[in-house]
């Protein structure tokens, strides 16, 4: 039985607890400001970055040894504000190591920049996103629809679209 | 709400690549393609007989999976993941089940542990036959296809006999197995992995020394190791790429760091180094199987958690409360602590993540299933650009697809 992790909550506690988790060291050293909170629970990190820098975070997630990309996916927090959080996953094969990041987005601006540029293995992972919660992608160089059919009205996965039956 | 893209075949937006538009040619492949493993549709730009881009068109099996997850209880949730990646079923109840235990923090008894390490190494050599027998079928040698599937019939044998179906076995559940093992089942399994060497080898005499065989294999396909890295490639692929790394060396999981096993990797980085790695992990595997049948540990096969795991027949119809809590299992489900949890293991594609979010109630708030032939997919067009139209057939059988983990 593996002993028993402790949860911490918030910026501070983490910080202070893991001063040198490589995802941590990665993306504080490059910026600070841009992590706006954080957690530790179960044995697994996640930081939740701002919006605007996770482009910027990814890049220095990947210089700081975070090599391989997982997974690019969203959870509808319905009615919640904000209504939208959207989660990476980034593998490190040095420290054997997967960390979460997430980005909170607003229903009415829901935007995020695309991570395609860093990571080419998002693309598809961000069309899906977008097919299935209606979250743009900018700068996405072919944000189409994936899974449903092109004329397709709605996002299936929002918690506000019905499991049965007609939309 | 955001307004929709403009719609349509992209290939018929972007510009030509290069020379002149009136050259080159839209060719559609699939979606009923018998060499595309499924309902995969690729829409092809091609120059004479090079390719010179090539878009996927996936969603064909598109059931919305992870939708319906989220109006299950935890446990029925178990069958529908056997429908994902239908050729490894026990792969996808084993990471479901991994991570639904994260979130309880559940400890689950060694024999359990080691059940599920041999059932996922046999569903990967399962995995593995039917690429085997496929792939060679698309290049034109279908002897070989007859003859592991000879061998798979055997394996959904052992896994009708151990959970009373061939392919959505739901064995492996939260919380432990479903059913002990039935007498002779590992009699059953000793016999299967100790005369598979000598399958694996009447395959290779079959295809590694066949010239026709190793010319439409070697040198086509190319990927290389920062390519496979940057796409999200995992698995046999990327590993045929020179990338060593395999979740069940490296992040172990359901106590795979008592076993020793090999993990094949090759620099080749083409079709034929994930022929040979795909051959070797099939070896590995055997060893496996045999190290989990010598030292297969007592035991219960299920946790000690009455208000999870549904009791046992005989008790639930002698034991009030072993009543109760199946009433309230089956009615209510169990609540799972709120939390959110990634899962990786190996399944015989690559690497498989579950992402389960709890909101504290007995049903999952949101399951997303990471799959490895999706990332697959997307480095297609890298290992065909510039190659010739008939290698795509080739290719797509090395990456391996499974249409129905790529849709979900």
């Amino acid at each position: 039985m593996p002993e028993p992790k402790p949860t911490l909550t918030g910026k501070a506690a983490v910080l202070e607890a893991l001063p040198d988790h490589p995802a941590i060291l990665a993306i504080h050293g490059w910026n600070a400001e841009a992590i706006t909170d954080a957690k530790f629970d179960r044995g697994e990190l996640a930081l939740t970055i701002s919006k605007d820098e996770i482009r910027g975070a990814c890049s220095a997630l990947m210089a700081g040894g975070y090599n391989a990309f997982q997974d690019v996916t969203a959870v509808d927090w319905f009615p919640s504000v904000p209504r939208f959080q959207v989660v990476y996953h980034a593998c490190s094969h040095k420290f054997k190591d997967v960390v979460r990041l997430k980005v909170l987005v607003d229903e009415g601006d829901a935007t995020v920049d695309s991570i395609t540029p860093v990571w080419p293995g998002a693309n598809y992972y961000e069309r899906e996103v977008f097919d299935l919660f209606g979250i743009r992608f900018e700068g996405h160089p072919n944000l189409r629809r994936i899974m449903m059919p092109e004329e397709w009205k709605g996002h299936p996965l929002r918690k506000d679209y019905p499991v049965e039956g007609y939309r | 709400m955001p307004s929709l893209p403009d719609v349509g075949t992209p290939i018929l937006q972007v510009p030509a690549a290069e020379g002149s538009r009136d050259q080159h040619m839209v060719l559609n492949m699939g979606p009923q393609h018998p060499s595309t493993h499924g309902v995969l549709r690729l829409v092809l730009e091609i120059d004479g007989e090079i390719v010179v881009r090539l878009y996927p068109e996936i969603g064909y099996l598109h059931t919305g999976i992870e939708k319906t997850c989220e109006a299950k209880f935890y446990q029925q949730v178990v069958p529908l993941t056997d429908r994902v990646d239908y050729l490894g079923p026990m792969n996808n109840n084993l990471a479901y089940s991994l991570a639904v235990e994260k979130l309880l923090e559940l400890e689950i008894p060694e024999k359990a542990q080691w059940l599920r390490v041999l059932l996922s190494e046999l569903t990967r050599i399962n995995s593995h036959l039917i690429w085997l027998g496929t792939h060679a079928m698309d290049i034109g040698a279908l002897t070989v296809f007859l003859y592991t599937f000879r061998e798979r019939e055997d394996l959904l044998r052992i896994f009708e006999m151990v959970s009373g179906q061939r392919m959505m076995t739901s064995y492996i559940r939260p919380g432990g197995l479903a059913l002990e093992p039935p007498l002779g089942f590992f009699e059953r399994v000793q016999t299967f992995i100790t005369n598979f060497p000598e399958k694996i080898d009447e395959y290779s005499n079959l295809l590694t020394g066949n010239p026709i065989f190793v010319n439409r294999l070697k040198g086509i396909g190319h990927l290389s190791g920062e390519d496979a890295l940057a796409l999200g490639v995992t698995g046999p692929v990327m590993r045929a790429s020179g990338i060593d790394f395999d979740v069940r060396r490296d992040m172990p999981y359901s106590s795979y760091e008592k076993f020793q096993f090999a993990v094949p990797v090759s620099n080749d980085c083409d079709v034929w180094a994930r022929y040979v790695c795909r051959l070797v992990e099939m070896r590995e595997s055997v060893k496996i199987c045999q190290q989990a049948l010598d030292g297969m540990p007592e035991g219960p096969i299920r946790a000690d958690a009455p208000k999870i795991i549904l009791p046992d027949r005989e008790a639930m119809k002698t034991q009030m409360e072993a009543l109760i809590h199946h009433f309230k299992i089956v009615t209510e489900g169990f609540p799972v602590p709120a939390g959110e949890v990634y899962q990786s293991i190996e399944s015989g594609h690559g690497q498989v993540g579950y992402y389960i979010v709890s909101d504290g109630g007995p049903k999952p708030y949101r399951v997303h299933m990471r799959y490895p032939s999706f990332a697959d997919l997307q480095a297609l067009e890298t290992m065909c650009q510039g190659r010739l139209l008939a290698d795509v057939v080739a290719v797509i059988g090395s990456i391996d697809i499974v249409l129905g983990e790529i849709d979900r």
